[in-house]
């Protein structure tokens, strides 16, 4: 029976040392080890949500990037086709205007041959009038001497004129 | 570690228990397993460590007696010891008496008293170093006493106080903490050789449990106390029953608390002596080969019990309070319902707890 009879002295001591018990784990055991606990919760939560947000933005600007080097290589691609046009014009106009040139010295080239050979002609054809009037002249102070002479000097010098 | 730890504390449990019989086989009195089981299990006003052949290892503890009108005396429990006097003080089966019959207070420092003092004493101990080791470790992994403890610390915030309470659990959770670790340890402690049982008290279960009414009934908000005056789904010529029936519920509920840890930590304690016992009842040391592996499983089983019913004894006073504090009933009753069930297969509980719940039979 004294097992289940309460003795009153055990009842106010486990009482009494029970709330100080209480009170003294409440300040200095159970406060700091429940706040350090939701601080910790806390920062893990707030470290989760900033990876998260981390990765987001990290492939927010791989896209980026990626867009941005799509538009540098159109950029480039576009450059190469620009400079290859240009270039092909400016072959063309170099071809046509060394053509053009070609020409015109070809031509300039022509018409100094012709004036050359105008000027041969004309020097040869009075080359030929001073011979013809040199003869002739010849011809004339033989005459007075002896026509048969004369006769057979002017077939001299026609036979002359013709191997010249 | 833990496990040497345990199984060292087994074995010092059958030589601690074992010492005290020899003593009166000694003396050629028969053996008389009830009283020595008795004796052991129940406080005293002295700290009996252990006896040899010829001397008791005895500690004599402080009385401190409160007479009405002739004021407070405090001597040693050495001066009434063996069925002396001294002034008008006798001890009369561990109870103190006076000589002439008049009233005394008896406030003694017993076994009981003295174990309490140093058991709060390592919680303060072990939880202020844990508590420091946060303060100095803030921001990183918890390690050493501070990483064992606190999944046990989590798990009553978690699963007991959240779960329970709801969302004003924070308040209670000092308390909440307080019991369960006070309970687990002072269990475990009481498995120790030569410590007193202190949990397995009547006076140190009742006096939680009446710190938990107290909890409860000045948390308690218009709707708990609504429901016991007025209980909604009844018709009123049916209060005359019911009111009484929720009022006794009040009542019953911290009873069941109290009778629960008692009993389960004072029949575990007496099985063993039971076993124990056996030895000295044949007077034949080859019964120690039944004896010993039966009593290192009770032993066993106790440890597992130790820290189940500090969870119960947690669990259900999370539950008592979040009834106080809860704003909705439906699904109030239904958790109650499935607690209860559980817990009384646990616990091996009383039936009691259904008459504090008789609204939930109305449902």
């Amino acid at each position: 029976m004294n097992l289940i009879t309460p003795e009153f002295g055990l009842l106010f001591w486990q009482t009494l040392i029970f709330l100080l018990l209480f009170l003294l784990l409440a300040k200095f055991a159970w406060k700091p080890i429940l706040g350090s606990l939701k601080d910790r919760e806390d920062s893990i939560d707030q470290a989760l949500k900033m990876a998260e947000q981390a990765k987001l933005e990290m492939q927010s600007l791989k896209a980026g990037n990626e867009k941005l080097l799509a538009d540098a290589r159109h950029e480039r691609d576009q450059m190469l086709k620009e400079g290859q046009n240009i270039a092909n014009q400016l072959i063309e106009k170099a071809k046509t205007s060394a053509t053009e040139e070609a020409n015109r010295i070809t031509q300039q080239a022509r018409e100094a041959i012709q004036q050359e050979k105008n000027q041969a002609l004309a020097e040869v054809k009075n080359t030929a009038a001073q011979l013809s009037v040199d003869i002739a002249e010849r011809v004339l102070r033989r005459e007075l001497a002896d026509p048969a002479a004369q006769q057979k000097l002017v077939d001299e010098y026609l036979k002359d004129v013709k191997l010249n | 570690m833990k496990r040497l730890l345990t199984l060292l504390l087994c074995l010092c449990t059958f030589v601690g228990f074992s010492a005290e019989p020899t003593k009166t086989g000694e003396k050629g009195e028969s053996f008389n397993p009830g009283e020595v089981i008795l004796h052991h299990v129940a406080d005293s006003h002295e700290w009996h460590w252990f006896s040899t052949d010829n001397s008791n290892f005895v500690t004599y503890l402080p009385i401190i007696a409160y007479q009405p009108g002739k004021g407070l005396s405090v001597f040693s429990s050495k001066h009434i010891a063996e069925g002396e006097t001294y002034g008008n003080f006798k001890l009369e089966e561990e109870k103190l008496v006076t000589t002439d019959g008049s009233k005394v207070y008896d406030f003694s420092i017993t076994k009981n008293v003295a174990a309490l003092a140093m058991s709060s004493l390592v919680l303060l101990l072990v939880f202020s170093s844990v508590a420091k080791s946060y303060r100095r470790r803030a921001g990183q992994a918890p390690s050493g006493l501070q990483n064992a403890l606190e999944p046990f610390v989590l798990f009553i915030r978690d699963e007991v106080a959240k779960k329970s309470i709801g969302p004003k659990y924070e308040r209670y959770m000092p308390y909440l903490l307080t019991v369960f670790f006070f309970i687990w340890f002072n269990n475990l402690l009481g498995l120790t050789p030569g410590a007193a049982n202190l949990t397995g008290n009547i006076a140190v279960t009742g006096a939680l449990a009446i710190l938990t009414l107290i909890i409860t009934l000045f948390s308690a908000n218009k709707n708990y106390w609504g429901h016991i005056f007025a209980p909604p789904g009844v018709p009123w010529p049916l209060y005359i029953i019911m009111v009484p029936v929720e009022l006794v519920g009040v009542i019953v509920k911290p009873f069941s608390l109290m009778i629960r840890l008692f009993a389960n930590i004072t029949a575990g304690h007496i099985i063993i002596l039971s076993f124990i016992s056996l030895i000295f009842i044949f007077r034949s040391a080859a019964t120690g080969f039944l004896s010993v592996p039966f009593g290192l499983f009770i032993s066993l089983l106790e440890l597992l019990v130790s820290i189940l019913q500090a969870y119960i004894f947690t669990l259900l006073t999370a539950m008592y309070i979040g009834s106080a504090v809860e704003e909705h009933h439906h699904d109030d009753a239904h958790s109650h319902d499935e607690d209860f069930g559980t817990a009384e297969q646990r616990g091996g509980g009383s039936n009691f707890t259904h008459f504090g719940q008789p609204d939930v039979a109305a449902h």
